[in-house]
Formats: C-alpha cells, sequence, structure tokens
C-alpha cells in the first residue's frame, strides 16, 4: 500500500524556479561554448532563395474520427536541417506516413521538384530520393555493413547461380560510409559496431538510394552523450551536400544545435516555425505544449538536505567490467545522477543493485549493514526497486491490467488464503492512477494499449504502491514525450523527498543535469567522479565519461 | 467461461448432436461411460500438461512417464506385495520427482524444456522397459483389490469415478489456475518471464512448481491408466499420450508460446478429442484414419480461433479510434 502518500502534480508544488534557472543558464552556456567547439553555427543565409526540394500545402488527414494532421504546411528547401518537434500524438508519425507514401492525404498538395502530387506512393517517395532513418535500427546484426547497405539490391555475378559480388558489394559501400564519417570498414559485422556507428550505416543505406532528404526519426534516443556528438557531425556532413535533412527528436538541445529552422507540431496542426536565431529550448517547450514548462526546473529543488548514505556497493565488480570495482553510495533523499556513455557498466551496475545479475565480488550494503542479494525477490523484499531500461520487455507486462501489474509485485498482500482479491487490487491501483495522473479508461485497461508516458508511470505506481526504501531509475524518460517526463521528473523528487535514495541512471545530459541533486559519471566500469551541484555543466560531465579531469 | 471456451461447448454439442443422429448407439449408457472414462483418464493428463504449457514450456515425456509408473505401480503392489496404500502415495511422489527433475534442469541449468522432456520420453521408456524385462507387467489371475478397483476403475451411479476424480481435480486446479496468487504467477511468466523476475518474481520456484504439478497428475494418471488397461507392455503402453494433452490443451485455446489459456478449455479439449475417437468408432470410419481425423480437426480449430482473434483485434481497433475521436477535443 502507498505508505508514502506521495502526491505530485503540476499545482502541488512550490513555485521555487531561481536556482533551477541558473543551472539551466550555466547548462545552456556550455550548450554554446560546446556548439562553438563543434561548429555547429553556420547559419543558412540565403537559403529561402533556393528553390524548395519539398513543399506540403493544407495537407489534412483524418482517421476515424480522428484529425491526425489538419491544414499544415512545410517547404523543405536543398541543404536545409528541419528540426521537427512535437508531443507524441501531434502528428509526426502521420506526416512520416505521408511522406514516406504509406498512406495519402485526404486533402492538400505535396509537391516534389515543382510536380504537384494528390499523395506519394512508396514507390514514388523512394523514387524522389526521400530515405528514412527509424528509431529502431532495422539492421541484421549477422551480417556485415555492406551487405545491410545493399540488402536486395546486392551486386550479382555473371553467371546461372546470380551469386553475389562481395567485391564490388564492398567498393560501393566504401565512398557511402566515408560520405557519413565512418572510422570502421565495409566489412565489419553489424554486431561488432556501437549504435551511433549503427546509425551511420543505417544513413549510408539511405544515401545508397541516392536520398535528397534524410529523414531522421528519434536518432539519439538510444545514443549516449559522446555518439550523438558523432551522429549530429553527420548531419552536418549531409547539409553540406546539399542534402535535406528532417530530424525528429525529442532531445531539444539537440534539435538546437544542428537545426536551420524548427517546426513545431501540436495536436494535428502546425503551432509555429522557428528561424535560427530564434531557436531555443523554451521557445520549442512553449509551443509544443502550449505553456511555459516549469517543473523540470522545480524538480531540481530539492526540500531537504541528504540525509545517510543508504545504499552502497564497495568494491563490487559487475560482468561489464570483472576486473574494476566500483564504489558508488545514493544518500536517502537525494537524486543521484548516473551518467556515462552507454557500455560503462552503468545498467551492469543497477542490474547488480537489484539482484537480476550476480556480482562478482566486492559487498551490498543497505542502511550500513551488509546485504546479500540472491535474485529480484530479495532486492524487492527490501525495498530497492529498480524501473528498468527496457519498459516493453523487463519494465511491464502489456498483456495484463494496470491493475495486474501494479499489484505483481505484491501479491500476496492482495490475496486472501493466496487467493487474489480483484478488490484489493483494484483498490491499490486506483489510488496509484490518481496519485500518478495514469491516464487510461479504467485500471482494467490493458497496459499495452497506453502511450509511453503512461506505460513508464504504471511501472513506477507498481513500486510507489509498495515503501520503496532505494528506487533505481534506468533511463526512466526514454521515448516519453516532454509533458509526462516533467510529471515523472515531480515524482522523482517526490519521492527523494519522502526520503527515499533515488539513482537515475541517464544518458541526456540535459536530464542528468536538470534533475540531479549529485552527478556520478561512470567511465569504463568505475566511477570517474562525482559532482556536486555548483560543479555541474555538460563539458564537466562529458570530461569524466570519458575518463578525463573535470575543470 | 469465456467466449472461446462456449464456442468450444458448442462445437462438442453440435458434433454430439450429429454423431447422434447418424448412429443413435452413440447416447447408450455404456458408450458415454466409456468416453467419459477415457475423459477423465486423459484429462488428468492434459490438466498437468496445461500448467507446464501455460509458462511457456512443454513436457514430451507424459507418455513414457505413465508407461514407467505404470509398471512400477503394477510391479509394487502385484508381485512386491505392496499395500496399495503406500504404494499410491509413492508413485505420485516419484511423478513430482521426476517433474522437479525436469524443472531443475529448465531453469537452474536453462536447459530448453523441449530437450530435457524429450530425454525424459526416451529414457523414461527405455527404463520401463528394462525393468520389465520387455514383458509385460499385469496382475495374476485373481489377484484383487476392491477398494483401488472401485476408486480407479469403479463407477458410482453409473458414473465413471476416474470421470468424478477429474472434475474434482479440475474444480481445485481451476482455482489454483484462475484465483491463486501462483496461478497469477504462473500467467505472468508465461506471458512475459523477464519482466515478471523484474517484478520480484521468483520465477524458477514457480516454473519448477509447474512442472512438479505435471509430475504428480502424470503419476495419477498413470495409476488409473494401469488399473484401465490392468496389464501393461511397456513398449507401447501410454505412447502419444503426451500429444493427445498437448492436443487438448491447444485446442482448448492454450498458446504454445504461454501465458494464455483456461482450465475449461483444456477439459473442454479433452472431450472434444475423446468425442472424436468416439465418433471414428461410431461413424464406421477406419479406425486407421483416426489420428488424420483428430489432426485435421485441431488444425481447423486453431485456424478458426486465429482468424476470429484477428478480425476482433481490428474491430477493437477501429473502436478505439472512434472513442479516441471522442476524447480528443478535450485535450
Amino acid at each position: 500500500m502507498c505508505r508514502l502518500g506521495v502526491r505530485f502534480g503540476p499545482a502541488a508544488r512550490i513555485d521555487e524556479p531561481c536556482k533551477g534557472r541558473q543551472s539551466a543558464d550555466v547548462a545552456r552556456t556550455a550548450h554554446r561554448l560546446l556548439s562553438g567547439m563543434m561548429n555547429y553555427s553556420d547559419a543558412s543565409i540565403g537559403a529561402s532563395t533556393i528553390a524548395p526540394f519539398l513543399s506540403l500545402e493544407g495537407v489534412r488527414k483524418t482517421y476515424p474520427g480522428v484529425v491526425a494532421l489538419d491544414g499544415f504546411s512545410l517547404e523543405v528547401r536543398p541543404g536545409e536541417v528541419i528540426g521537427l518537434v512535437g508531443e507524441n500524438g501531434a502528428g509526426k508519425s502521420t506526416l512520416m506516413k505521408i511522406l514516406g507514401g504509406v498512406t495519402t492525404p485526404d486533402a492538400g498538395t505535396i509537391t516534389v521538384d515543382g510536380v504537384a502530387h494528390d499523395g506519394l506512393t512508396v514507390e514514388a517517395s523512394i523514387g524522389s530520393g526521400i530515405a528514412f532513418v527509424h528509431q529502431e535500427l532495422n539492421l541484421f546484426e549477422n551480417l556485415d555493413v555492406a551487405a545491410n547497405i545493399f540488402f536486395g539490391r546486392e551486386p550479382l555475378r555473371a553467371g546461372p547461380l546470380r551469386l553475389v559480388d562481395r567485391t564490388r558489394l564492398r567498393t560501393l559501400a566504401a565512398p557511402l560510409l566515408k560520405r557519413v564519417g565512418a572510422n570502421f570498414s565495409a566489412d565489419t559485422p553489424v554486431s561488432a559496431l556501437s549504435l551511433a556507428q549503427q546509425q551511420m550505416v543505417e544513413i549510408a543505406k539511405a544515401l545508397s538510394i541516392e536520398a535528397r532528404l534524410v529523414i531522421l526519426d528519434e536518432p539519439t534516443s538510444s545514443l549516449p552523450l559522446a555518439e550523438t556528438d558523432k551522429l549530429l557531425d553527420v548531419i552536418k556532413a549531409l547539409k553540406a551536400d546539399g542534402i535535406s535533412v528532417i530530424f525528429i527528436s525529442h532531445r531539444l538541445h539537440e534539435v538546437e544545435r544542428v537545426a536551420d529552422r524548427v517546426v513545431v507540431l501540436r495536436d494535428g496542426m502546425l503551432a509555429g516555425t522557428l528561424p535560427k536565431n530564434a531557436i531555443n529550448h523554451d521557445q520549442m517547450v512553449k509551443l509544443m505544449i502550449g505553456r511555459m514548462l516549469k517543473e523540470r526546473e522545480k524538480a531540481a529543488e530539492s526540500a531537504r538536505p541528504p540525509g545517510a548514505v543508504a545504499l552502497s556497493a564497495k568494491a563490487v565488480r559487475t560482468s561489464a567490467y570483472p576486473d574494476r570495482p566500483v564504489d558508488l553510495g545514493v544518500r536517502r533523499g537525494e537524486i543521484l545522477g548516473l551518467a556515462g556513455l552507454v557500455g560503462s557498466g552503468r545498467t551492469e551496475l543497477a542490474r547488480v543493485l537489484f539482484g537480476i545479475e550476480k556480482s562478482l565480488g566486492g559487498v551490498l550494503q543497505l542502511d550500513g549493514k551488509d546485504l546479500v542479494l540472491g535474485s529480484a525477490a530479495d532486492a524487492v523484499a527490501n525495498g530497492i526497486f529498480l524501473v528498468p531500461e527496457d519498459r516493453k520487455l523487463t519494465g511491464i507486462l502489456l498483456d495484463l491490467s494496470i491493475a495486474q501489474n501494479i499489484s505483481l509485485p505484491n501479491l500476496p498482500a492482495h490475496a486472501r488464503r493466496s487467493l487474489v482479491s480483484a478488490r484489493a487490487e483494484a483498490v491499490t491501483a486506483e489510488k496509484q492512477k490518481r496519485n500518478l495522473g495514469i491516464k487510461a479508461p479504467s485500471v482494467a485497461t490493458r497496459t499495452g494499449t497506453l502511450s509511453g508516458g503512461n506505460q513508464q508511470k504504471v511501472v513506477l505506481a507498481k513500486w510507489l504502491a509498495m515503501s520503496p526504501k532505494v528506487m533505481i531509475l534506468d533511463e526512466p524518460t526514454r521515448g516519453i514525450d516532454i509533458g509526462a517526463k516533467a510529471e515523472i521528473y515531480g515524482l522523482m523528487r517526490a519521492l527523494a523527498d519522502a526520503g527515499v535514495a533515488v539513482l537515475m541512471i541517464s544518458s541526456d545530459m540535459e536530464e542528468v543535469i536538470g534533475v540531479s541533486d549529485r552527478i556520478a559519471v561512470m567511465h569504463e566500469g568505475q566511477i570517474s567522479g562525482i559532482l556536486d551541484k555548483e560543479q555541474f555543466s555538460q563539458e564537466n560531465v562529458l570530461l569524466l565519461a570519458v575518463g578525463k579531469q573535470p575543470k | 467461461m469465456s467466449k472461446k471456451d462456449l464456442g468450444l461447448l458448442i462445437l462438442i454439442l453440435v458434433v454430439g448432436a450429429v454423431v447422434a443422429i447418424i448412429n443413435p448407439r452413440f447416447l447408450l449408457p455404456i458408450n458415454l461411460a466409456n468416453t467419459s472414462n477415457l475423459i477423465g483418464l486423459f484429462g488428468i493428463l492434459a490438466i498437468g500438461q496445461a500448467f507446464v504449457i501455460i509458462t511457456g514450456g512443454i513436457e514430451l515425456s507424459v507418455g513414457s512417464v505413465v508407461a514407467l509408473l505404470g509398471v512400477l505401480f503394477v510391479d509394487f503392489i502385484a508381485t512386491r506385495g505392496m499395500g496399495w496404500p503406500v504404494a499410491l502415495p509413492l508413485i505420485l511422489m516419484l511423478g513430482g520427482i521426476i517433474g522437479l527433475a525436469h524443472g531443475w534442469l529448465i531453469t537452474r541449468l536453462n536447459l530448453q524444456p523441449f530437450v530435457v522432456t524429450l530425454c525424459g520420453l526416451l529414457i523414461y521408456r527405455g527404463v520401463a522397459r528394462f525393468y520389465t524385462a520387455d514383458g509385460t507387467a499385469g496382475f495374476a489371475f485373481g489377484q484383487n483389490f476392491p477398494e483401488l478397483e472401485f476408486l480407479t476403475a469403479g463407477r458410482s451411479y453409473g458414473v465413471p469415478n476416474s470421470f468424478i476424480a477429474l472434475i474434482v481435480i479440475a474444480i481445485v486446479m481451476w482455482v489454483v489456475l484462475h484465483r491463486s496468487v501462483f496461478g497469477r504467477y504462473l500467467y505472468a511468466i508465461g506471458k512475459n518471464e523477464e519482466a515478471a523476475k523484474y517484478s520480484g518474481i521468483r520465477t524458477g520456484r514457480v516454473v519448477m512448481a509447474a512442472y512438479v504439478i505435471c509430475g504428480v497428475l502424470t503419476a495419477l494418471s498413470a495409476i488409473y491408466f494401469a488399473m484401465y488397461t490392468r496389464s501393461i507392455s511397456p513398449a507401447s503402453h501410454g505412447q502419444f499420450y503426451e500429444l493427445y494433452a498437448i492436443a487438448a490443451a491447444v485446442l482448448g485455446g492454450f498458446s504454445l508460446r504461454g501465458g494464455e489459456g483456461s482450465l475449461i478449455g483444456v477439459i473442454l479439449g479433452t472431450v472434444l478429442l475423446q468425442e472424436l475417437q468416439n465418433l471414428v468408432n461410431l461413424l464406421g470410419i477406419p479406425s486407421s484414419l483416426n489420428f488424420a481425423v483428430m489432426g485435421g480437426v485441431i488444425l481447423i480449430g486453431v485456424l478458426v480461433d486465429q482468424q476470429w482473434s484477428v478480425y476482433r483485434e481490428r474491430r477493437l481497433m477501429l473502436e478505439a479510434t472512434r472513442k479516441g475521436a471522442a476524447g480528443a477535443p478535450a485535450e
């Protein structure tokens, strides 16, 4: 049962934005500093005089009863990078489907190279050079890079067997890889590549069909800090070649860095367009949700000083880096951010702290007492809860109802003589649904039908219904839109204020800096440093993430 | 009772009516009693199998276990002079131990259920044949166990006691599967074992328990089968029984991927299978076609079910978009 009595919501929080804004300012300065260093600041002067490659006018699309897109117009000029932002359900995916030719609009025209169409077909879309790179990578891990790029279009050798000409395949792939700035060769197996490198392969694949417009759908959502920079470099290279890019992302600071123009969608309509010099985080958010957002800043304020160390790892070794011991302690009442590159051992550490993975050495301590975790069940019994990275695979059971998901870890408490009481489950679930603002018709709704943000709230709800001592969150807001994000931040803060030790693993720089009270940075399996609030900056986090000393 | 189960029940009644019209002997008390006896025997097996299938596993060694434990039971009470009240719990325990061994290999050593139980299928059959030196285990002339025979092969008010046993077991297992904490865990693990583990469920223990339940129920049905046939030739006794059990579960709406199915479904599946067997006999269809008829009916049943759920999903989605439209302007 919810002994914490956590209640949150925009109205319940006290407005105290001062310090928060300061830290946001620091973050922004860091942006500029980094942007300057990496040369992302070239303005697209004179772009408006070139004829657009693609333009949409008055496009409208309705599904049975829903207006997905209404009166939407957009021009894409050669070599222009357009940032497309909007909350989930704002109409981005419908727009993508129209551009990809998967669906045709009910009204409006699509003009490609001066030729007007009522709608595109998939062939016409590919034929006019529109290529997609989706959020989920569609690569065959067991094949090499070249085979992936030309999959289904392999050059064949003469002869009745029509064997694949491997040599030519590689010579064809090499220049494409060079264009995306790849530092790996065409015969590398995809399984050996990092996520950013796999994105590059996807982009090279897009280029191989002579793309003139590359649409990147949330390409950075699974990329860590340093890898993101590589990808943004690739976008810049595409732009230099005169290829247009539509960049869809929830990570607004990245949009800020690369976009020449930002187009904001809200409820299927064009909420506004921001020219290069007017692109900033607050403006985008304002257009996206129709109001200014304060929750994130508020989330950074802790109501009380942190208490004693709740959970600590002493010389713990994990499967990621079996030879490197990790020391880390998270205190009651604080949000400890855990940053670092993907593969730095953060997730493995979280799995050890939650008992899913056996530690290879060292000790765990809870409230100063040694703790042995044989399984996740042991961790749960001790009040250590994990909100895992992969929501759909490990966080919730999509086929079960909201109520069944929430009661699952604490089912015996919802049962009499080990027979489950559906009423007790509903009572708990209703309470959590109210407290967390889970948007669903009822607690009997299947969780699979909910949006990402609401699913994440269900994951949180099942732990909040018990009494957490330590809450570990692994990428808690990945793929979640900005409104729900703010609510989750507020919830984490409310937990910390109630005396829970909160450990948040995140690759989203903005989130790490905006939400944490302290930031621990992992580098190759070890904590390379812990930053206190006054040392917070993107630069410091990045420096620690690559194993250097902060300034 | 879910719509799926209701559909199956209607199918059973329709097939029954057709057979009864063509051959009225279908409704003779003796025929009904014989069929319900077989339903009882196979039903107990199928419930055990259902508990394993719900976790996403499979138990292929059922037929061999029926042979091995049947041989042992007959040997214990007929030749070794063990009292049946001792032999019966001993056999059930052996069944439990076999289930535990399978569960342990699957959950602790991460072997695939198919592989573990396939090896079981071969091993237990071999051991059974070795134990009797490939001879037939049976009772000597005039050897009688009145109480045991009444409980297993007898009748109360014309109803075979094996069928009554099935009803009692089914009610208990229905509560366990559909109302208990353990049952919920089984469904959760079947749907997504990882997520269940991340919710703090000791999934290994739960899965092991499912195999133990299957083992014990299989042992019980082995005793029933032994007392029904009264002589067991270990080379062929119980052959393909695992497939009867799996077929009953699949017909009853279980998914081999786990997490789906109801106890009523598996009982109805067993009833339909036995009805089909009976149909083959009564309608003068060559008994060599027995398996073909069964396979055909299962295939059609699964196909109809599949198409039906595709249709329903599409309708649900349309409804959802309509509802979404009504709620959208409020945002």
